[in-house]
Parts: C-alpha cells; sequence; structure tokens
C-alpha cells in the first residue's frame, strides 16, 4: 500500500489513491478527535485495511475520502471501548458517537479545519521535545505516508529498531503531554524553525548520502519536497517555507548531474550542465520569488539565493562572486558559522581576486572547530596558487590531502597539487 | 519534626518483570494509608517512564530542550517542583524560567496519575477497588 507499489487491479489502485491523498488529513482530524495518536493511526490503519476487502466485495466508494473517515472513526470507537488508557475517554467517545451518528456521508471537514489539523500534526511530529530521529520517522510516516520499513529503509537501520523509535515517541506524546496543536505566535517563529530543520534533514539524507539504494535515497528528496510543498500550501505567508522548498528544488534539478555513470560524486562547476533538469530549476525560482517578496529574508532564501546564482551563470568564471560574497555576508550576519565565513572568502577570492580572500581564510586558519576541515586547506591552496605562492600552496594542499577521506577528491587534491611544480 | 525526601531509584526492566512488581501494588496501598494515618506521608507521586523525560536548559538566553533525561555528570539533585501545567509546552516554558536554569539542567518528568497507576497494576492481574485510588497518591 506504498506511492511505489504497483496497484495490479482498480481496487488496490483505488486503496492506494486514498492512501496518498487522504491517510494523512483523516488521520490528523483523529487525533484531534480521539485524543491519542497512536489509537488514530490504529484505527486509520484498520479502516485501510478494510478498505481492502469491502471495496473488492461491494466497488469502490465514491468518495473514497468519506469513506475513510467514516470506517476510521468507527474503529477507533471500537478501539476507545477496549482501551481505558486514554484520558477524557468518555467524552470522546461521546463525541466520535455523535459525529458517526449525523450523516453516514460525514459532512467534510472545511479547508480551514483540515489545513489547521494537518498544521497540528506537523508541530507535534517535529515537536522539539522528541529526539531527531523520532522527528523524521514521524513526519515521514504520518504526514508522508511512508511504512515503518520503507523509512527503515531509506535510514539504513533494521525495521524494528525504526519501528521501537516510532513507537517510543508515540508513547511520549502521550505520557508528557506532548499537545496537538499549532504553537502560539511567541513559540512560532522557534518551532518553525525546527519544522524546516526536519524537512531539510530529510531532504539532505536523500541528496546527500552516496551510499544505500539510489531509488529509495530519490523516494526520501521527493518527500521532502512534497513535504515543502504542503508547508506552502499550510503556511503561504512564511518566506522560509518558500525558501526551503526553493533550496530544495534548486538543489534537486541537479541530482542526475551530482554523480558521474560510475557513482563517483562530481563537483558544481565540473558537472554536465545538460543533465540539470531545468523544468525543477524554473520551479526552484519561482518559489524564490515568491518567497522574496514577502521581503524577510532568511537562511533558506540566502542559500537558494546562493545556489541559483550558481545555477544560471553559464559556467563558474561568468558567476557573480561579488554578489554571492554579499548573501554569504547576510547568511553569516543572520547564523554567524565559520563553514559560512569560509565560503564567504572563497567567493570574494574569485570576485576580487586571491588577496582579498586570503585576508578572510587567514584568520580561519586558527579556529579550532576547522582545525581537521579539509575544504579549509584546499581553499586556501587555492588562493595561494592563484596568487602565485606555489610554495605555500603546496603544503596547503598537502594538509588537505591528509585530510581527505574521499579517494576521488583526494587524487583531484594531488593533481592539483602536481600542477604547482 | 523535619520533612525529608525519600528519592526512588530502579532499573528499568522487561515489561514481564515489570507486570510482576506491578502486582505489588495492594501493598503500596496498605503502606500509604498506614503512613497517612500516621501522620507521616507529605506526598508520594509515582512518575512514567524515563522514556517521556525531556530536559530543559537556559544558555547565552536560549532555551535548549532535548529529549530524554538528564545525563548524571557531576551536578546532584538539588530540589524538585511539582506544577500542574495544560501541557508539556506548558511544563517546558516554566521549567525555563527557573533562576538555575541558566546554571542547572531541569528534567521534566510527566507524574502519573494515581488512577492510572491502579488502571496499570489491573492490566497486570492486580484486582483492587476504585477507592484504591485515593490512598494511593
Amino acid at each position: 500500500m506504498t506511492r511505489d507499489a504497483q496497484p495490479a487491479d482498480p481496487v488496490s489502485a483505488a486503496v492506494a489513491g486514498a492512501f496518498r491523498d487522504e491517510r494523512a488529513i483523516v488521520l490528523a482530524a483523529l487525533i484531534r478527535q480521539v485524543g491519542d495518536f497512536q489509537l488514530a493511526e490504529d484505527a486509520v490503519q484498520d479502516a485501510f485495511e478494510a478498505a481492502v476487502t469491502v471495496w473488492r466485495r461491494d466497488g469502490v466508494p465514491a468518495n473514497p475520502g468519506a469513506w475513510i473517515t467514516t470506517a476510521a472513526r468507527r474503529r477507533a470507537i471500537d478501539r476507545l471501548r477496549r482501551n481505558r488508557s486514554v484520558a477524557d475517554r468518555a467524552e470522546r467517545l461521546a463525541e466520535l458517537k455523535r459525529l458517526d451518528a449525523q450523516h453516514m456521508e460525514p459532512p467534510m471537514d472545511d479547508e480551514s479545519t483540515i489545513v489547521d489539523d494537518r498544521l497540528r500534526l506537523v508541530f507535534t511530529c517535529c515537536h522539539p521535545a522528541l529526539e531527531m530521529p523520532a522527528r523524521v520517522a514521524l513526519t515521514l510516516r504520518a504526514l508522508g505516508g511512508m511504512t515503518t520499513g520503507e523509512i527503515a529503509r531509506a535510514f539504513l537501520v533494521a525495521e524494528p529498531t525504526m519501528g521501537k523509535r516510532i513507537v517510543r515517541a508515540k508513547r511520549k506524546i502521550a505520557d508528557a503531554h506532548i499537545p496537538y496543536r499549532v504553537p502560539a505566535d511567541e513559540e512560532l517563529p522557534d518551532r518553525l524553525r525546527g519544522v524546516l530543520r526536519v524537512v531539510y534533514l530529510i531532504f539532505n539524507e536523500g541528496y546527500a548520502a552516496t551510499e544505500g539504494d539510489r531509488l529509495v535515497r530519490e523516494e526520501l528528496c521527493n518527500e521532502a519536497i512534497r513535504l515543502g510543498e504542503l508547508l506552502c500550501r499550510l503556511m503561504p505567508d512564511d518566506p522560509e517555507v518558500w525558501g526551503l522548498l526553493a533550496l530544495m528544488l534548486l538543489h534537486d534539478a541537479r541530482r542526475a548531474a551530482r554523480v558521474d555513470p560510475s557513482g563517483r560524486y562530481v563537483a558544481l562547476d565540473a558537472q554536465d550542465r545538460s543533465l540539470w533538469d531545468q523544468d525543477r530549476i524554473r520551479e526552484g525560482l519561482a518559489k524564490l520569488e515568491r518567497a522574496v517578496r514577502l521581503r524577510s529574508p532568511g537562511e533558506y532564501q540566502l542559500q537558494a539565493a546562493i545556489t541559483a546564482l550558481q545555477i544560471q551563470a553559464p559556467d563558474a568564471e561568468a558567476t557573480d562572486w561579488a554578489q554571492i560574497a554579499e548573501l554569504y555576508g547576510a547568511l553569516g550576519r543572520l547564523n554567524p558559522s565559520p563553514v559560512v565565513e569560509l565560503n564567504r572568502a572563497v567567493a570574494v577570492g574569485l570576485a576580487a581576486g586571491p588577496a582579498a580572500g586570503l585576508e578572510l581564510l587567514e584568520p580561519l586558519l586558527g579556529d579550532p572547530a576547522l582545525e581537521r576541515y579539509q575544504p579549509l586547506y584546499a581553499a586556501h591552496a587555492e588562493l595561494l596558487s592563484r596568487g602565485g605562492d606555489a610554495e605555500g600552496a603546496a603544503r596547503a594542499y598537502e594538509r588537505a590531502i591528509a585530510l581527505s577521506a574521499n579517494a576521488v577528491e583526494r587524487a583531484e587534491l594531488e593533481r592539483r597539487l602536481g600542477a604547482l611544480r | 519534626m523535619s520533612q525529608y525526601m525519600l528519592l526512588v531509584y530502579e532499573e528499568e526492566v522487561d515489561p514481564a518483570v515489570q507486570a510482576e512488581r506491578e502486582r505489588e501494588l495492594p501493598v503500596f496501598v496498605e503502606l500509604h494509608r498506614s503512613l497517612r494515618e500516621a501522620g507521616l506521608l507529605v506526598g508520594v507521586q509515582r512518575l512514567h517512564s524515563v522514556q517521556s523525560a525531556t530536559s530543559v536548559r537556559v544558555r547565552d538566553g536560549q532555551t535548549e530542550i532535548t529529549d530524554g533525561p538528564f545525563a548524571v555528570t557531576k551536578e546532584l539533585l538539588a530540589g524538585y517542583y511539582i506544577l500542574e501545567c495544560a501541557d508539556l509546552d506548558e511544563a517546558l516554558q516554566q521549567a525555563a524560567r527557573l533562576p538555575m536554569a541558566p546554571w542547572a539542567t531541569i528534567e521534566v518528568r510527566p507524574v502519573m496519575a494515581a488512577d492510572e497507576w491502579l488502571r496499570v497494576a489491573r492490566e497486570a492481574g492486580v484486582d483492587l477497588p476504585d477507592e484504591a485510588v485515593q490512598y494511593l497518591a
């Protein structure tokens, strides 16, 4: 019942379609109604299992979402009758029975209730009191509709391990009373940043790693982009939500060019640009434009803008490095980090010449956080070499080579070192 | 008269052993009743499993929230608060307001309600009337 399964018959296809389109909506409403994440999830699962049998016997209903809603609610009533541990059990049961009695085909919730329910679900799954891997797993399961097995495979852990992690998280939600609501205004910016971090982490897990099943990893990127699109629909007035979606789309557009046919990583300026997905790039640029119109810069927008400038230039030479340097400066002011400062130094070096770049880079050589950071020494070597200091450049390349864990990267550094002599 | 706090430490055990422990509930009910009658019992509460713990610290003015209990290092237990809150978010907010939050770690643990304590014991096979709740906590 997953999105990549190939349904063999119309009933399976209808169930798979309802699972993809309706599950998160039904689940989000039911959690609010029963007040228990686990019980609601079990009831929704029951409903989908029942759908396979009943739809095969009676035909696919005209409104599959309404059918699933009713079936899940009735399963929840059954489960609530047996489960005494849920808080306010009697009130919850009465409310569910009232909803059930209202109509055979329940009136669907209005759009704003659906939006609110999904936001509640987002913020509960990404709650800071849950460990990060559990936030990721819950989000993928509850909002993305991935199964525990699929998530386990994507994160290269055993399925029982992932299952336990999810069960434990749901237990904590119940026992500690993690609220099922959208945070108050004063907490919202902080909590939203936490949600964006979860989504970007899901994307990077699919994008950055080169090990593991490639299809599974692509699925993670797609899932993260779908979550990004969902957040844009739910919170269209937040520029960072659009910025994150833009950033993911612009990275994803280059997915095919990032790895050569032998599976090796290819750096941006060496990538075959004909492999870039132009539709995705256009989509990403449109989202970035939408973000910028909201006139409140943030870290994802700035990163997306940097990526956009690199992508839009015909090659590394013609890239607008001065503007990229400025964007890195803004990013550093927002979120001070030696890595951002290094990137700024490199951009300045390309825009204003090696001496200007070195002036920014050299103070970083004493930063303990970067002591074993290979890109620092590679960038130092590059700037020294361009400034005519072959001897200094050779020493920096040697340092970078010693710190390099990746054979392809090391070979490239050795080639550059050789070219100095 | 002086007040003393008795802190209970135990290992988390597998469900079968835990169920055995839950079946001791009548002994707790009896003990709590007699302590109360003797005027010795000021308060007693059972905490939910450590799996539901959240730790709060304030450093450089920023509230840091992490899943899990406070990892024992050189800090020692210095005191406790029991707060009645709407949900975990409110408890975490209040924890961050404590004057010692900038140097201490506040472990936030949900208290198990007496009726839940009784329910858990019943699931493990204990037969006790509903009235037991009033003696428990």
